[in-house]
Formats: C-alpha cells, sequence, structure tokens
C-alpha cells in the first residue's frame, strides 16, 4: 500500500527545505518526495491519502531524555503508556533514562526495556544505560556490552557522577564505542536537601534553596573534562544563564560539547512554586527570568542543540504530598511542541531550527535513524496543524500520569498524526476509518 | 464596622493594615478577661477547635489551647508522636480524617512549609498556621506586633533590628512581612550563612555587624539559633556566635535607651543573649507569652465567631 501526504509544508532542517511538499511512502519507506500536483497514483484503492493542507509536516520528532518508570515503578508509567504519550505528543522515539529499579547497567535491563518496546509496538525507544553500577559514581558499566545490547548512550541521569576521575574515564572510553555521555550537572553538597531554585522565591516561602552555581559548577567540569580528553559531552536539561555562558565558552573555544534543555526551562520561571505547587518541583529548579531569557538565547544562536522533556512520571503519591516531600519532575512528552512552537511564534527561532532541536540534532548526537526527510528513508514523521487552539486538561494526557504544571494552559499547536516507519500511531485527523 | 473576612490564617502575606489593626484591637479588649478571677467568656462555647501539632511545640500549643479554653470553645489535641491516625498516611488523608470531626478551626504546626496552604485545601474548617517548616509563624507575628504596640505606643516609623538564623526561621519570615506592613523599618543581621539570599526583596536593609546593627533601634528582636540546620553546618560554635552576635551589655548601648529586647523563646541563654539581659529592664519576653493568648483568643474569636 502506498500513503500519499499531500498538500502539507514540509520542513526538513538537514537540507533546509521549508516549502510545500508531498509525501509519498511505500513500504515503510519514503519513497518521493514532489512538488503538489504532482504526483500521480497508480491506483486509488491501494492510496492512502493524507490530506494536510495547512499543516507541517517534519521529520518525527524525537525525544533524547524521558523517564519511562519501567522496570520497577509501573504504577507512574510503563514503556507502553510512556509510547502512548510520545505518539501523541507527536514523538516518534525516546531515549530512556537508566533511573529505573532494577537500574539499567546491565545487558539484561536493557534488553528487557527493548523486549517491552517491541510489545509496545509504537514508537521506538532507545535505552540510554547508566555511566557507574548503581548510579553509585565508583565501578564503570560494561559500555560495550551494553552498546551491542541495544543502548545509545550512558548517563548517570537522576544523579550526577560525583566522582571526577571516574567520568574523565568514562568520557575517553565511551568514545572507543560511540556513546554518547550525557550529564546530569548537579553538585549534591551544593544542592544538599535544596528544594527550589535559590532566589527571592524561595526566601519568601522558606524552601531550602537550589543555588545555581551547584548546576554550574559540574557544567564547567564537564567542559574541562571534555577538554581535558577532546571527547564529547552532553549537558543534560541546561537551565541556567551561567550554564548557557559556559557552554557558549566552551563552544567558541572549539571543546566537543552539546547541551539540550526542557521546555519547562523556557517556559517558567521559580514563581511558579508560589502556592507550594508540586508541579512546579523539578531538578534542576525553575530559575529566575534572567535565566529563562538567556535559553531563549541559546536556543536562538544555536548554544543549546536540543529541547528534550526529561519526562519523568509520577503519581499523587509522590506529588500530592507536602513540598518538601514531594518527588521532584513534571511529565512533559504531550506538552514540548506546542511550548516550543509558542517561542517560534515569539521570535525566539525560526520554525525550521525548532524542529532541528526536536528532530535532527538529537538524532545526530546520538547517532540513531530519524530526524531526516529523504527518498529512501524510514518514514518517521509527524504532522502538525501549527494553529489547532486548545486548553491542556489534566484528563488529557496518553500518560498514566499527570504531573504536569501546564493543566489549564492554552496552547496551539498540535501533532495531528504521528508515523513510524510507514505506520500511523498517533491519528487525530482520523485517517484509520 | 471593619470586618474579618477570612476564614483561615495561613501567613501574615493574606492580611492587610485594617485586619491587622483589628486583630491587635480586639486582642487588647480581650486581654482584660485573662486578669479576671474566672478567666472565661462564653463566646465560643459549643465551638470545637483540633490542635493538630505534627512537631512538637510545647509553648505555641498551650498558648493556643489556653486561648480557646478562655473563649469556652472544646479542644482536642493530636500530635504526631502519639496519634494512631497520623501513621503512614498521607497529611490529606489525615486532614479528611481531622474534616469528619466537623471541627469550626484546625491549628496546625508542621515541620514542611507549606504544609497549613495544602490542608487547607481539603478541609471545611479553617486553618491557623501555627507554624510551618521555615516558611511563617504568623500569630507569633500578631503577638510581636501587639507586644511592640502596647509597649512603645505605635509600629510606624520604629526601627527594628531581627538578629539570628533570618535564612531557617519562620518567625523572622512573619515578622518582617507584618513590621513592614505596619509600617516599621527592619533591619536584619547576624553571620552571612544566615542571611538568605535576595531577601531585600522583602523589604528589609540587610547590616550584618550586629554592632553597627543594633544602632538607634526601637526594638531588637533576636532568634533561637542551631548549631545544623537541614545538615548544613552555618557557623563554627555557639561559643563563637555568642561572642560575635550574642546580645549582651556591650552591645546594646548603641541601641536606643528605651530599647526593647524580644525573643520567641526557647532562649539558648549565653548564646543569642546574656542571662542578666534576657532577665532584665529591657527585656519583654514574659509580655510576649502572655500576649500570645490574647492575640490567639483574637483569631479564634474573629475566625469563628465573626467580626
Ligand atoms: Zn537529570
Amino acid at each position: 500500500m502506498i500513503t500519499w501526504i499531500k498538500d502539507g509544508e514540509l520542513v526538513d532542517p538537514r537540507s533546509g527545505t521549508k516549502k510545500k511538499l508531498d509525501v509519498v511512502i511505500k513500504k515503510g519507506k519514503i519513497e518521493s518526495i514532489i512538488p503538489p500536483g504532482k504526483y500521480n497514483p497508480p491506483n486509488s484503492r491501494d492510496v492512502e491519502t493524507i490530506d494536510s493542507s495547512g499543516m507541517i509536516i517534519t521529520p518525527g520528532l524525537i525525544d533524547m531524555h524521558v523517564h519511562f518508570r519501567e522496570p520497577g515503578e509501573e504504577y507512574k508509567e510503563t514503556i507502553a503508556t510512556g509510547s502512548r504519550a510520545a505518539a501523541a505528543g507527536g514523538f516518534t522515539a525516546v531515549a530512556c533514562m537508566p533511573n529505573t529499579r532494577p537500574i539499567n547497567d546491565s545487558r539484561s535491563v536493557t534488553e528487557f526495556i527493548l523486549e517491552r518496546a517491541r510489545k509496545a509496538n509504537l514508537i521506538r525507544v532507545y535505552p540510554i544505560a547508566a555511566i557507574s553500577m548503581g548510579l553509585r559514581s565508583e565501578v564503570l558499566t560494561e559500555f560495550g556490552d551494553l552498546k551491542q545490547a541495544g543502548a545509545v548512550a550512558v548517563s548517570d541521569d537522576g544523579r550526577p557522577v560525583t566522582n571526577s576521575e571516574l567520568m574523565r574515564r568514562a568520557i575517553e572510553y565511551a568514545c572507543f564505542f560511540h556513546l554518547p555521555v550525557i550529564s546530569h550537572c548537579q553538585d549534591l553538597d551544593l544542592s544538599n536537601k535544596g528544594l527550589m531554585h535559590e532566589g527571592s522565591i524561595s526566601t519568601k516561602l522558606g524552601l531550602t534553596g537550589i543555588p545555581a552555581a551547584s548546576e554550574e559548577i559540574m557544567v564547567v567540569r564537564e567542559i574541562l573534562l571534555a577538554k581535558l580528553t577532546g571527547y564529547p559531552v552532553h549537558i543534560a536539561h541546561v537551565s541556567t544563564e551561567g550554564s548557557v555562558e559556559f557552554i557558549r565558552q566552551a563552544k567558541e573555544q572549539g571543546i566537543p560539547v552539546t547541551a539540550e534543555t526542557a521546555p519547562h526551562y523556557f517556559s517558567l520561571d521559580h514563581t511558579a512554586v508560589i502556592g507550594f505547587n508540586t508541579n512546579a518541583k523539578m531538578y534542576p529548579p525553575l530559575r529566575e527570568p534572567k535565566d529563562v531569557e538567556a535559553i531563549k538565547r541559546g536556543l536562538s544562536d544555536g548554544v543549546i542543540d536540543v529541547i528534550a522533556t526529561d519526562h519523568a512520571p509520577h503519581s499523587p503519591i509522590e506529588k500530592d504530598i507536602e513540598f518538601d516531600k514531594a518527588a521532584f519532575g513534571i511529565i512533559g512528552l504531550e506538552t514540548a511542541l506546542p511550548l516550543t512552537l509558542a517561542l517560534v511564534r515569539e521570535g525566539v527561532m525560526d520554525l525550521t531550527t525548532a524542529i532541528a532541536k526536536l528532530s535532527y540534532n538529537p538524532a545526530s548526537i546520538l547517532s540513531i535513524k530519524g530526524g531526516i526527510l529523504e527518498e529512501g528513508k524510514e518514514a518517521d514523521l509527524t504532522i502538525i496543524d501549527p494553529n489547532n487552539d486548545y486548553v491542556i486538561k489534566k484528563d488529557s494526557f496518553q500518560s498514566k500520569s499527570h504531573n504536569s504544571p501546564f493543566i489549564g494552559w492554552r496552547m496551539k499547536g498540535k501533532a495531528m498524526l504521528t508515523m513510524v516507519g510507514g505506520r500511523i500511531v498517533n491519528d487525530k485527523l482520523k485517517i484509520g476509518n | 464596622m471593619y470586618r474579618f473576612n477570612h476564614k483561615n490564617l495561613l501567613g501574615m502575606d493574606q492580611l492587610s493594615v485594617s485586619d491587622i489593626n483589628l486583630i491587635l484591637d480586639t486582642a487588647d479588649s480581650l486581654m482584660e478577661i485573662s486578669s479576671r478571677d474566672i478567666k472565661k467568656v462564653p463566646t465560643l462555647r459549643g465551638k470545637s477547635i483540633i490542635n493538630f501539632f505534627y512537631e512538637p511545640s510545647t509553648r505555641t500549643k498551650a498558648s493556643f489551647e489556653m486561648a480557646a479554653k478562655r473563649l469556652s470553645a472544646d479542644t482536642l489535641s493530636l500530635s504526631a508522636t502519639d496519634s494512631s491516625m497520623v501513621k503512614g498516611e498521607t497529611l490529606i488523608d489525615t486532614a479528611r480524617n481531622l474534616q469528619a470531626m466537623n471541627p469550626d478551626i484546625i491549628i496546625l504546626r508542621h515541620s514542611s512549609s507549606g504544609a497549613p496552604h495544602l490542608l487547607a485545601q481539603y478541609v471545611n474548617a479553617g486553618v491557623i498556621n501555627a507554624g510551618d517548616g521555615t516558611h511563617e509563624h504568623p500569630t507569633q507575628a500578631l503577638l510581636d506586633l501587639f507586644t511592640i504596640k502596647k509597649k512603645k505606643g505605635r509600629i510606624k516609623g520604629l526601627q527594628v533590628v531581627i538578629i539570628g538564623d533570618i535564612a531557617h526561621s519562620r518567625v523572622a519570615r512573619s515578622d518582617i512581612i507584618g513590621l513592614r506592613k505596619m509600617g516599621a523599618e527592619v533591619t536584619i543581621s547576624g553571620p552571612p550563612t544566615m542571611i538568605p539570599v535576595d531577601v531585600e526583596s522583602l523589604g528589609v536593609k540587610v547590616i550584618l555587624d550586629p554592632v553597627k546593627a543594633v544602632k538607634n533601634k526601637d526594638v531588637i528582636m533576636l532568634l533561637r539559633v542551631q548549631l545544623e540546620r537541614q545538615d548544613k553546618v552555618l557557623f563554627p560554635s555557639l561559643r563563637e556566635y555568642a561572642i560575635f552576635f550574642g546580645l549582651n551589655t556591650q552591645l546594646i548601648k548603641g541601641a536606643k535607651k528605651d530599647v526593647i529586647i524580644m525573643h520567641p523563646g526557647p532562649i539558648n541563654r549565653g548564646v543569642e543573649i546574656t542571662g542578666d539581659l534576657a532577665d532584665g529592664p529591657f527585656s519583654v519576653i514574659l509580655d510576649q507569652v502572655s500576649n500570645g493568648v490574647a492575640i490567639r483568643m483574637a483569631l479564634l474569636y474573629l475566625l469563628i465567631g465573626g467580626g
């Protein structure tokens, strides 16, 4: 069968294409990309037509930072429910962080995740393995074995690698296996017992602060280790002005460092915590307006390569409690696209750049397929209606959890259709019936 | 007459200048009851009040209980340690259980900042914050304002200094908000490790050195200091604190001649303040305690009885 996506505007960040083009898909691959009106379908019965006029066709979105909680905390999210949330948000691929129970520090857990993803059969799920056994910053995991099992990167996300010598060896050793190293930057002593960004709001609310320096000290360490070794490091969830500036200087010096931020760091600031809102509690914490501006600058001028959600589902048991006892983290897969499109409307970056940060750039960093719309490639794509206007509701999430600070927000822009390898996994255009 | 239009007292933030004046005036008129032979009026007969102390506090709990009894309300005291209701239960579950008893007021002391705000979302009863974590302690601030007003005849324009661990003090936070609202000038002082970031946003001046900070002050408020807070060591020793930041007869000479010294208690004698000063003529520490009962009577009356 052939799928013919017609009359949409195609955005392909790698080639810089942004114009009206039809996409023809056959056997899970992109057969041809041709100007509208030029395609002659062979036999109308065999052709599924998707009218995407007024909509944008992009490479399938890729989220390189999610927590799917399986194995171990299936009451918060499973690989199946997380995949549904991803597909609904326009994502065709995600990379899952290893802080599950048990931790993904062995071949068996990596294989288990891939097996669950196959069973869920929706999107591409790439496991990220731990850097250190048990995330304890003591002994390296078997990078080679984990890579062969299917891991696409290593990270101790959720915790920093506290031992700088171990981090150095991780960066060096990972390079041999072409595994990117992703760093969660946090000085645990400086952020000890911290609950939110240290600033005027933490002072007002009497909540222990997490200073910006807690993140920045580790960002600088990772930059220095990348310089020392000459091998790349990827900085996860950048949240402060200082981090953006340090990464900018490193890039100017040719140090191999890449960086991601999450939509909440450019959409919210620390005032969201007022009222002791546990859905505004995450690590790193929401920062100050000047930091939000710096994140936008970093996105605009390319210092920040990637937008990743840090999708972190939690149940009411972890969130509907006292602020200091509540868990860190929010879900993000189903709100990332509209929040990013809001930045495009604001003029922070153009649409092509925004889509690059949500697809081509993470695919390049992780060396995974996708992120490109080109003849012969896998048909992983997303059809976006940029003008679809709606309000985020608590019960509208596909995710098993609904710990989102964006509930009640008016959003513009929605993933109407998500296609993985030619198969539709999110069908708000009702192509299936 | 001005009406008190609040169901809860969660923090000083929510109160207007008129609210505060009404509470202080009401407390003043209720003061007299405490000096009678029979210290009881029937005002809140048939009303029930739950004293829920998740975190131990002998004096605040006693003060609230005394206030409720003098107004003839029925009181029930619960603490986290002796109540099986609390074990393994979330605060929201506990709130629903308390609500089932249909109280008029729940007074909550809790170690988590924001706990009373969470409780208030789940109960119909009014909630009084009797101290939440390192956030606020509004009834302490009100009794401090009451004490200052009784001693000085006014609050507006007074020079007040607060010395100690501002960062971890719910009393300091509530006092600062209350004093600023009522027009006092507030200076905070103490070791830099105890001064929270961006504290100027609360409308205070920072003078770290207490010698300079107490100069020409009408009121000196001291805070209880602890060596360790949230696993963070803020200064090397109580001994050194006493030498450089403790209030003594030498230090107080810079203040106004009629300065008053306040402390929310319990005092670390010889640390925040020398024993002779704590018991001396400038100290109003015991007035604070008796004024506390009157303020809490006023609040219970205004929140339940109607103002
Ligand atoms: Zn992280």
